[in-house]
């Protein structure tokens, strides 16, 4: 493989990695906006609610 | 074979002579009861631990009520197995999608979080019903390879009940009281069975006399998936579970990553055959399938395989 080939296939990777980086990132922040929403909403509350009692249905009894 | 591969393998061979003398130590750690614990197991039985800290629920058949409860946990861990200190999040998300019909944010974001962050190393890694299985899966009695014509199919099973019976049922089918059952925990879960089910009934008397037809399915369903865990590795893993399916959509982005160096592999497929998810390692590392166990990292001698956090350009 020539320099100049090896060079261009190196760019393609470099662009590739960016993209990935910023669908991680992107990803992430969305994560994160998502759980604030749900405590915003105080969706954790429901969460508890259902998870101290024991649900018959999830042990095969409900 | 190229020369450069030949020099490689070589060089393995020559690493296996000089490390002779610590194979020896190992050997004879070995014959007196000694066994080098992996850094996966070790990993496991603390997560393991950690998820189910509660130990006064083993004794007296209770379950922790505290406010860690609000927090789902990533792997696929009962809300009702005695010990249980976090949420589970498929149970969450049925319950989220059927209870009050809206988005479910929160449960949502922290299994993106978890799976952007780690992809499926959780099911590798931190998984307590991954542990049961690959112990299962070390008893002595003959390994089955699933042919590829029947476990490539059987795998996007997965996705099905995900979709199906996660979120599609919980969202949009009720029963004639209007209450929404957890589909999924209710016919299938084994970890429920498992970890909720069993130890509620041994630990709570009262519960006992409440067990019928529901109860039977259920622990007919977790024993064919741990009889199977002896002979197929992971197959709830590969097959069944909602969870791994969601956090495999993750597994090529997520922040921790499989590095495969083909300049350095000798193709010997060591690393192949030691995987417990038959992932095509030399080819699709970060594969939808991959668990991030760390088994062909282990095994490549010619140290082809790395992970960490950062991806290298």
């Amino acid at each position: 493989m020539s320099e100049s080939e090896m060079g261009k296939s190196g760019m393609k990777k470099d662009k590739l990695v960016g993209k990935e980086n910023m669908v991680r990132i992107g990803v992430l922040f969305t994560s994160i906006v998502f759980i604030a929403i749900g405590i915003m909403r105080q969706e954790h509350l429901e969460v508890l609610q259902k998870a101290v009692r024991i649900c018959l249905e999830c042990i095969g009894i409900g | 074979m190229s020369g450069m591969h030949r020099d490689r393998m070589n060089a393995g061979r020559q690493n296996d002579t000089d490390g002779q003398g610590a194979g020896r130590k190992d050997a004879s750690r070995q014959s007196r009861g000694f066994r080098r614990i992996s850094f996966q197991r070790v990993v496991q039985l603390l997560s393991a631990a950690l998820v189910n800290g509660y130990v006064v629920g083993f004794q007296k058949g209770t379950i922790f009520t505290g406010k860690s409860k609000a927090i789902c946990v990533p792997v696929l861990n009962c809300y009702s197995c005695p010990g249980a200190l976090g949420a589970c999040p498929i149970g969450s998300l049925q319950e989220a999608l059927g209870g009050r019909h809206h988005f479910p944010f929160y449960v949502l974001g922290s299994l993106m979080l978890f799976g952007i962050v780690l992809g499926r190393a959780v099911c590798g890694l931190l998984c307590p019903f991954g542990l049961v299985q690959d112990l299962l899966y070390k008893i002595p009695v003959p390994k089955w390879k699933v042919p590829g014509r029947i476990d490539k199919p059987a795998r996007f099973l997965k996705y099905v009940i995900l979709v199906v019976l996660v979120i599609f049922l919980p969202a949009f089918l009720a029963t004639k009281t209007g209450i929404v059952p957890p589909y999924f925990c209710k016919y299938i879960c084994p970890a429920g069975t498992l970890g909720g089910g069993i130890l509620q009934m041994i630990a709570n008397p009262a519960l006992r006399k409440l067990a019928g037809a529901l109860f039977s399915w259920k622990v007919l369903v977790m024993v064919v998936i741990l009889a199977a865990s002896m002979f197929i590795s992971r197959p709830f893993c590969r097959y069944l579970c909602p969870l791994g399916a969601f956090y495999s959509v993750f597994n090529r982005f997520s922040f921790y990553q499989m590095h495969f160096e083909e300049s350095a592999c000798v193709a010997c497929k060591q690393c192949e055959n030691a995987c417990p998810m038959a992932v095509e390692v030399t080819k699709d590392i970060n594969g939808q399938e991959c668990i991030r166990c760390g088994k062909c990292k282990t095994v490549c001698r010619a140290g082809a395989i790395t992970s960490d956090f950062v991806r290298k350009s």
